[in-house]
């Protein structure tokens, strides 16, 4: 083993043998032990880029907008976030007295916990992760909807309108965008034929370790839908209708303060962060590159999805209701499932397996050559679908104006007479 | 496989002890002083009028009942899609013949106005 390559793995053998050494009479609890620690360490993981993050993105979303960001608290403001945490320890913290006060006081918790549990399963190096599932894909998915829940419970349980109006859209918004996300990572479980995230990167390097060609280049559309999906599942701008500050004030935490409010900011952005390994692992080939280890270029890759997402915020203006459900079932649904039928057509005629075009047939071609084929293919539905999106967008917009030109017209009329 | 699940279990539970232990720390160390205006409901300073859980638009039951049906389609490929290998062409066309009949459903629940927003 390399020493700085492997530095996770051998860190963590180091540990386990340690736990084992001393819990020597009974492996069930050496065995319980090593998974609270490696629990432990990937929670105290998740809370600490939290913290992390908020500083970066008010830095990185103040330099868009051409301001400084945090620069008091200790050198660059890099002590803010620490500020920030005393901040939300010491706060007077009130539960309304209208609300149902069990389902208010458990909302934060369980979307914290449900934020934290992803993290189980992303392969961090090879042989570092936390459980190698083999329905690894159907766990993130199943956890990820978890904070649908917590955001109803916040929301009914507030008992306060405002947020209650909050959780009914942003229910409808993380329920809605979950169809083209789960659509959209078929074509890759296919292609990698398991559901577990270390076989899916194992898939997107050669048989000697060296990186091969990642999913993005297979499918993407796949990889831009999927990545918008989770822009909008976990409810940052330009997808934030949840908490519109202009229409619902804060949406379905407005009740909340304190270190429940903090546990609410947890959970979106260690989601965010979340779907960024996610995309990574999925569509960039995970931990896999040349030269540098194996943990930096899972960060870096993380980092560079992360750096879209705080510029997309900076950029783009919060989108409308009807403009966020019409992208999704109007556009993402159909051209997901078109590209799905297109995708498996292909991959059943053109198979890289000799074993495969032996049983059933089909060509048998080269990974590069079924790789460029699948790319145009993936290519060609995405732009035809934007064609056609765009001359329907260019049509209602044309009758909109014919219409308020009328109206102009009338209301001109109306004055002289 | 068994200790695969039991690790997520661990975590579940590790990750509910450290939050909640965020919270009672937090509970110890923060004032408490309610009064009556603290813990009325936040209305933007007005009282707050009528009942709060009351009926929700049909729009939203709607998109529920579109999004079970493609939710449970996506459900019932992952499957196939990990079995999609080992297919043959007869099946692969079977698969594809079931999600363009969604498709057409999908199609119709547009035309019939299910999936506008007004």
């Amino acid at each position: 083993m390399n020493p700085i390559n492997d530095l996770l793995k051998i860190l963590s053998d180091f540990v386990a043998g340690i736990v084992s050494g001393i819990f020597a009479f009974s492996p069930f609890l050496a065995d319980l032990v090593t998974m609270g620690l490696a629990a432990v360490i990937l929670c105290t993981f998740a809370a600490l880029s939290f913290m992390g993050l908020t500083y970066v993105e008010r830095k990185v979303v103040a330099r868009i907008q051409d301001r400084l960001g945090p620069n008091q608290a200790g050198p660059f403001g890099l002590l803010q976030p620490i500020a920030d945490g005393i901040k939300m320890f010491t706060k007077e913290d009130t539960t309304p007295a209208n609300a149902d006060r069990w389902v208010y006081n458990l909302a934060p918790l369980v979307i914290a916990i449900f934020a934290l549990t992803t993290y189980a399963v992303l392969p961090f190096a090879p042989g570092v992760v936390g459980t190698n599932l083999n329905v690894g894909v159907f766990y993130l998915i199943a956890i990820g909807s978890g904070s649908i829940v917590a955001i109803l419970m916040a929301g009914w349980g507030s008992n306060n309108k405002y947020a209650l109006l909050g959780a009914f859209r942003t229910v409808a918004q993380l329920v809605g965008y979950e169809v083209p996300m789960l659509l959209n990572v078929l074509p890759v479980v296919m292609m990698a034929g398991s559901m577990s995230l270390v076989d899916i990167i194992n898939k997107q390097t050669t048989l000697d370790g060296n990186p091969g060609i990642p999913f993005i280049v297979f499918f993407p559309l796949s990889a831009l839908v999927f990545l918008i999906s989770g822009i909008a599942e976990t409810g940052r701008s330009p997808f934030d209708l949840l908490e519109a500050e202009s229409e619902i004030v804060a949406g379905f935490h407005v009740e909340y303060s304190g270190m429940k409010f903090a546990l609410f900011f947890l959970g979106e952005y260690v989601n965010a962060l979340a779907v960024a390994f996610v995309f990574s692992t999925f569509f960039l080939g995970g931990y896999a590159g040349p030269i540098l280890p194996p943990y930096v270029w899972l960060l870096l890759k993380a980092a560079l999805i992360f750096f879209i997402f705080m510029w997309l915020r900076g950029t783009l203006p919060r989108i409308r209701i009807d403009q966020m459900h019409n992208l999704n079932w109007k556009f993402f649904v159909p051209v997901s499932i078109v590209h799905l039928v297109v995708v498996m057509a292909l991959m059943k005629l053109f198979v890289t397996d000799p074993a495969q075009a032996e049983a059933f047939g089909g060509i048998l071609v080269a990974p590069i050559v079924q790789a460029v084929i699948l790319f145009v293919a993936s290519m060609t539905v995405l732009l035809v679908s934007l064609a056609i999106a765009a001359r329907r967008a260019r049509v209602l917009r044309l009758q909109e104006e014919a219409i308020l030109e009328q109206r102009r017209a009338e209301n001109l009329a109306a004055a002289r007479a | 496989m068994r200790t695969d699940f039991a690790f997520v279990g661990v975590m579940l539970v590790t990750a509910a002890l450290l939050m909640g232990v965020a919270l009672i720390a937090a509970a110890l160390l923060r004032p408490k002083k309610p009064n009556k205006a603290k813990l009325s409901t936040y209305e933007c300073g007005m009282e707050t009028v009528g009942d709060t859980w009351v009926q929700f638009r049909v729009q939203y039951y709607v998109l529920a009942l579109v999004f079970v049906v493609f939710d449970i389609e996506a459900i019932l490929l992952f499957p196939i899609a990990v079995a999609f290998n080992s297919l043959t062409f007869f099946a692969v066309a079977n698969v594809i013949l079931f999600i363009v009949v969604l498709l057409i459903a999908l199609l119709y629940a547009w035309r019939k106005g299910a999936l506008d927003w007004e």
